[in-house]
């Protein structure tokens, strides 16, 4: 049995502000979530008493650093079912993303190449490949999203003939909080001789996620909105392709040795850190796997999913609003974007934000999609682990202020 | 009494003023709000002294991004190229007449970047937007 929620909501200290004397509804923890205790007392511990900087330190203090900095990674790599040799810390998934592009992109991708996008992917997860694309005379194909706001898996199968080299699609989308079946677009693409590359920003917090069972050759990771600190999160890749690609940042740690003519490159996962870590973060980060382990992944999910399925319920009774994603159900994470009739969505966040409910507002980093959906931006309240049904009652009241507002009654 | 969403903006927001294309016109640009990738295109005619004769706006934005520029092309008939290229921030804040916090005020100012887009036949100067750190703002601001 997981803790109640206002026990879990105890260990966040953030979640007890107040704005204009009402509590704070944080609902957009698609964009950051907030951090528990656990988190903020591993940073603190490490900044006070164990920062050093890592790796090659033949001294106690440092010695410690590293050995705590590298525990991080274990606990990391066995959160994703991988070796620690195939878990690269980077400073967030576009970082992620953004190495694979630049090191295997560009190791590999040709003219005339393809690589296959889908229309619901955060930017983070298409600009890299526009830029590999252009440099390499690469073309782009884009998997349509169904009006229910699905991957269209019959017109995926339908690009997979076009044979791509890569695949490049979320786990979960920020926008329309779809889940999208990995483990069936992999074995889908690998049939066809494609590499899967996923963006886990989005499904990090919410699913277990095992690499073997998900069949990613590729999988980007964020701390931040996982309950970790900012500037860390994590790139896996199947040990077999890291081996064999080069380097992204060149620098200290990542070299074996450095002739005048010749440099060779350090073993795995060092290859691909160049420069000093974020130490501290990767220990946060740590930190955050083990204290959402503890919560239990599988009951955060429904928590959140539950919730979801309230919000959707419940939002829909506003009048003139409309929703896009799924509905609520198995494909569908607690994230739920909209629109009302004749307001726009940073109107909607402002008024919101007077009743102290946080959502955000805008295209999302997904402009593709927001195309795709005839919409310039959309309002998306995104719910984590802590957020309860109260503070949906309170989205609800408040959108239905936005309507007094402008005078839509 | 909501002071952001007041009448006169809701009014303007609901009914732009100039809003549309012209059929003729000398000058036009288009912008977006990178923050919210609202859109907005300005079409002005000029009249045989070089000065707007008609202007008009269309695109998709929020209250304060519409009303502000609805309001601005209300009061640029018969200015000179130049004169839209002064235009100082303080005249659409001072015609929108409320308090504008620090992330909506790229909402407030498109307009009148893309009116002085069109003026010049490129993106303008637009040095406003935080580009050049001043020590002594920070300072103030606790940061």
């Amino acid at each position: 049995m997981p803790p109640p929620v206002e026990e879990i909501r105890g260990q966040f200290p953030l979640l007890a502000r107040e704005q204009d004397g009402k509590p704070l509804a944080y609902l957009d923890n698609g964009a950051t979530s907030q951090k528990p205790l656990a988190v903020i007392e591993a940073l603190d511990r490490f900044w006070r008493s164990q920062n050093a900087n890592v790796h090659r330190g033949v001294y106690r203090l440092s010695e410690e650093a590293t050995e705590a900095y590298e525990r991080s990674r274990l606990v990391v790599a066995a959160r994703l079912g991988a070796d620690r040799r195939e878990v690269v810390f980077v400073r967030n998934a576009t970082e992620a993303l953004n190495l694979v592009a630049y090191s295997w992109g560009r190791a590999n991708i040709t003219q005339g190449d393809r690589i296959l996008l889908t229309e619901m992917e955060h930017h983070s997860n298409i600009v890299p490949w526009y830029q590999l694309a252009s440099e390499r005379g690469a073309e782009l194909d884009w998997a349509p999203v169904t009006d229910e706001g699905r991957l269209d898996l019959e017109a995926f199968g339908g690009l997979l003939e076009r044979q791509p080299r890569v695949v490049a699609v979320a786990h979960i989308s920020n926008v329309l909080g779809t889940i999208n079946p990995i483990a069936e677009i992999a074995r889908l693409a690998h049939d066809a001789g494609a590499l899967v590359v996923v963006d886990g920003a989005q499904a990090g917090p919410k699913l277990p996620l095992d690499m073997a069972e998900l069949g990613a050759d590729f999988y980007a990771l964020t701390a931040h909105k996982m309950y970790g600190p900012t500037g860390t999160g994590a790139l896996y890749g199947r040990r077999e392709l890291l081996e064999e690609m080069p380097p992204f940042i060149g620098g200290g740690s990542m070299i074996r040795q450095v002739r005048r003519d010749e440099i060779t490159w350090a073993e795995l996962p060092a290859k691909f850190e160049g420069g000093t870590p974020a130490i501290g973060e990767a220990i946060g980060y740590a930190a955050a796997v083990q204290w959402l382990d503890a919560i239990g992944l599988e009951a955060a999910h429904a928590h959140e999913a539950q919730l979801g399925a309230y919000a959707l319920e419940r939002v829909a009774e506003v009048p003139g609003l409309r929703v896009f994603g799924p509905p609520a159900g198995d494909d569908r994470a607690g994230i739920v974007s909209f629109v009302l009739d004749g307001v726009h969505a940073h109107d909607i966040s402002e008024i919101l934000d007077r009743h102290a409910v946080c959502v955000r507002a805008g295209h999302h980093c997904a402009q593709i999609l927001m195309d795709r959906l005839g919409v310039p931006a959309t309002a998306r309240a995104s719910l984590a682990v802590y957020n309860t049904r109260q503070e949906v009652d309170r989205l609800v009241d408040a959108l239905h202020d936005v309507r007094r507002v402008f005078e839509l009654d | 009494m909501d002071d952001l969403y007041r009448e006169q903006i809701l009014e303007h927001y609901k009914r732009p003023h100039n809003f549309g294309r012209l059929e003729r016109y000398d000058l036009e640009f288009e912008d977006s709000n990178p923050f919210c990738g609202d859109e907005q295109h300005v079409f002005i005619r000029l009249d045989d002294d070089d000065r707007v004769a008609e202007v008009a706006f269309e695109g998709k934005g929020c209250a304060i991004s519409t009303a502000a520029t609805s309001m601005l092309t209300d009061e640029l008939q018969g200015m000179s190229r130049e004169e839209l290229l002064k235009l100082p921030k303080n005249f659409v804040l001072d015609l929108l007449g409320i308090d504008i916090s620090a992330t909506r005020i790229k909402c407030a100012l498109l307009g009148l970047k893309v009116v002085k887009g069109a003026s010049l036949g490129q993106p303008a100067d637009w040095e406003d937007e935080g580009e050049r750190g001043e020590p002594t703002e920070a300072a103030r601001s606790g940061i």
